[in-house]
């Protein structure tokens, strides 16, 4: 086939009519210099974090910043040996205790629910209003009154108690979020279950589970990040020992009285990111999906 | 395969006064028998096939199925198929899998789930979908595949719950022809629900008419055309609807219009007593006659051509008040809007008598 050079060219000049989809050059560069703009904004303090996650203490703060000084990779060594507080300790409880609170919290949401999005039962109106209630009071509110119930429980100090405190605030939203969800899923499809011959808690297993997945991605994500960087339960529930600690609760070494050791605090901190990271990365996929689903039906 | 019985079986759903929405229902379905529920929407059809699949409380009465009660038996005992208006195919599983879910939850098999999957997929013509989601199907290919999952588990009774009514005119007709075919071929008792009643004559071996949660008559499509119980069936069953008028009757006939429609002495004798009666008449049994006959005088108001017939609607006045009537007429000389012509009933036989106020038929 031939082109002819000239004739494209013609129809170009003649098509100078902006189409719908266009911009002009102007409006371009403004929109995406306010764009470069605001994710700058965004980025920086993680980017100064790990700037300063490179430095010595002593270079962390200085009149003049620089980019790069006397960085090394030595903050990251020491924290992660050890001589800086069992940080791997810390890494392995708080991976504990979020990987179970996003397990006992989406089992427990997605039960609840799924009863809350199909049968019809007394209290139902007061169990979804009692959810919303509960999360209007503050965390500081409710240490208290938490500690109370753990020590009589005798669950005071133990990983297992401090899952069930971050359940209580995961699991309300939860629950909103995965009942909004499963209604979006035609009741029909649980009948057609129940008629080839699953059991009711067969149908939820087997059929709406899979079906809400997008759903169960955006619940999980959110009960890990709920148990991931908490302080204030943490540090009043777990015990004082420096190898029960939450990774939250132990950077707070690195903030002494007189004096803050900001390289170490840094590198602690980009490594306690990256489970999250990490977490937001396998369910992305799910993410932008099950927030916009419910949205338009179909 | 087996018989289906409703004995008294109500469904009430509480409320101030209470619904019931399935009233005291009472019908045999034989082995193999193919029976339409039909009925305006909320008459109780959907919900009275929802208490046989169990999908619905049976409030009073009971239900069998194959001589066993089933009243409290959950959905998965029943040994029934079901096929959903929307289908409620499973979205995260291919064609293949919706088919074979019920089998693979009995634990058949993987190699006999597989071939009879196959035997239903040619059967319907679904060969070439079995690897696809239903979300990459088509709307007739998806009432297919519901199709196919009822008939692979090779159950005693298939239930309908309209099936046909996601699915475009053409296509309708052609899978009504279908499943009927289809049905004689598995001869497994089957249930159909519609609010369609030319699905309803067509598919039904019988047909059961609902209105109210309550059994209006359930007969052979033809008995129901021909001797309506009532004159709510006399103006369900049939298209365009039976023209249905109070009129005055008299010792000779029923008066239209000044003329007297001559009635044989039985139907006067069941009338007895009666000032007025529903007179009933198809727009089949009604023809237009020239204008030197006797008739009632119509205005014509709207001529519907269907090709071969056409409908002529009009007012006729019946004492002071002018009332609608339907005539069927030859497609070819169809009268023109504003004319006035001349209506005469054809057919004597084919006059239907119901009591004014209980709609009941008046036997002659």
């Amino acid at each position: 086939m031939t082109l002819d050079a000239s004739s494209l060219q013609v129809v170009k000049a003649t098509d100078r009519r902006l189409r719908r989809t266009d911009r002009s050059k102007g409006a371009s560069i403004a929109l995406h210099a306010a764009l470069i703009g605001a994710s700058a904004i965004a980025v920086f303090p993680v980017f100064w974090v790990f700037i300063t996650s490179l430095k010595p203490d002593a270079r962390a703060v200085e009149p003049t910043p620089k980019l790069f000084n006397e960085s090394s990779l030595d903050n990251y060594t020491r924290v992660l040996s050890g001589e800086k507080g069992d940080f791997l300790a810390w890494f392995g409880n708080s991976v504990l205790i979020a990987l179970m609170t996003t397990v006992i919290g989406v089992f427990i949401s997605a039960t609840a629910g799924y009863a809350a999005s199909r049968f019809r039962f007394p209290g139902k109106r007061g169990l979804m209003m009692s959810f919303l209630l509960v999360q209007m009071f503050p965390f500081a509110v409710l240490i208290v009154p938490l500690y109370n119930i753990l020590i009589a429980l005798g669950l005071n100090g133990t990983s297992i108690g401090l899952v069930l405190v971050y359940c209580t605030t995961a699991v309300p939203f939860c629950t909103y979020m995965l009942k909004g969800y499963f209604d979006t899923v035609p009741a029909d499809i649980d009948e057609a279950g129940r008629v080839d011959g699953l059991s009711p808690f067969g149908v939820f297993w087997r059929l709406i589970m899979p079906l809400a997945k997008p759903g169960l991605a955006v619940t999980a994500f959110y009960a890990f990040l709920t148990a991931w960087g908490e302080v204030a339960f943490a540090s009043a529930f777990l015990s004082a020992a420096d190898e029960s600690k939450t990774l939250a609760v132990g950077l707070q070494v690195f903030v002494q009285q007189n004096r803050t050791e900001w390289g170490h605090l840094a590198a602690a901190s980009i490594l306690v990111a990256i489970p999250a990271i990490v977490v937001f990365y396998l369910v992305q996929r799910f993410l932008v999906q099950g927030l916009a689903s419910g949205a338009v039906k179909g | 395969m087996a018989e289906v019985s409703y004995v008294k079986a109500s469904r009430v759903f509480s409320g101030n006064p209470p619904v019931r929405a399935v009233d005291e229902l009472s019908l045999e379905v034989a082995d193999g028998e193919f029976l339409v529920l039909v009925g305006p929407s909320g008459s109780g059809k959907s919900t009275a096939l929802r208490m046989l699949a169990g999908l619905e409380d049976i409030d009073e009465g009971a239900i069998h199925i194959g001589g066993k009660d089933v009243t409290n038996v959950p959905p998965k005992g029943r040994d029934i198929a079901m096929v959903f208006q929307s289908y409620a195919l499973y979205p995260h599983m291919t064609v293949a899998e919706n088919m074979g879910f019920a089998l693979k939850l009995r634990g058949v098999a993987k190699t006999e789930i597989k071939a009879k999957v196959e035997e239903a997929a040619k059967m319907l013509d679904l060969t070439k979908y079995l690897e696809r989601k239903p979300k990459a199907l088509s709307g007739g290919q998806r009432q297919r595949v519901a199709m196919g999952r009822a008939i692979v588990r090779e159950p005693s009774v298939f239930l309908m719950d309209e099936p046909l009514s996601n699915l475009d005119a053409k296509l309708r007709v052609e899978t009504r022809a279908n499943i009927a075919a289809l049905q004689q071929r598995l001869g497994t008792t089957t249930i159909y629900v519609t609010h369609d009643q030319v699905e309803a004559m067509t598919m039904g071996h019988r047909v059961a008419v609902l209105k109210d949660g309550l059994l209006q008559q359930c007969d052979t499509p033809r008995a129901l055309y021909d001797r309506p119980a009532n004159a709510f069936v006399a103006g369900f069953i049939g298209s365009p609807a039976m023209n249905l008028k109070t009129v005055p009757i008299t010792s000779e006939g029923a008066k239209l219009d000044g003329v007297i429609v001559p009635l044989s002495r039985d139907a006067i004798a069941a009338a007895g007593g009666l000032d007025e009666v529903t007179f009933g008449i198809r727009p089949e049994a009604l023809g237009i006659v020239p204008s030197g006959e006797e008739g009632m005088e119509m205005t014509v108001e709207l001529v519907e051509e269907l090709g071969a017939d056409a409908l002529v609607h009009g007012a006729v006045k019946i004492g002071d008040a002018s009332q609608r009537f339907v005539v069927r007429v030859d497609g070819r000389t169809p009268p023109t809007l504003g004319q006035h012509v001349k209506v005469a009933v054809r057919d004597h036989s084919e006059i239907h008598l119901f009591h004014p106020e209980t709609g009941e038929r008046l036997e002659a």
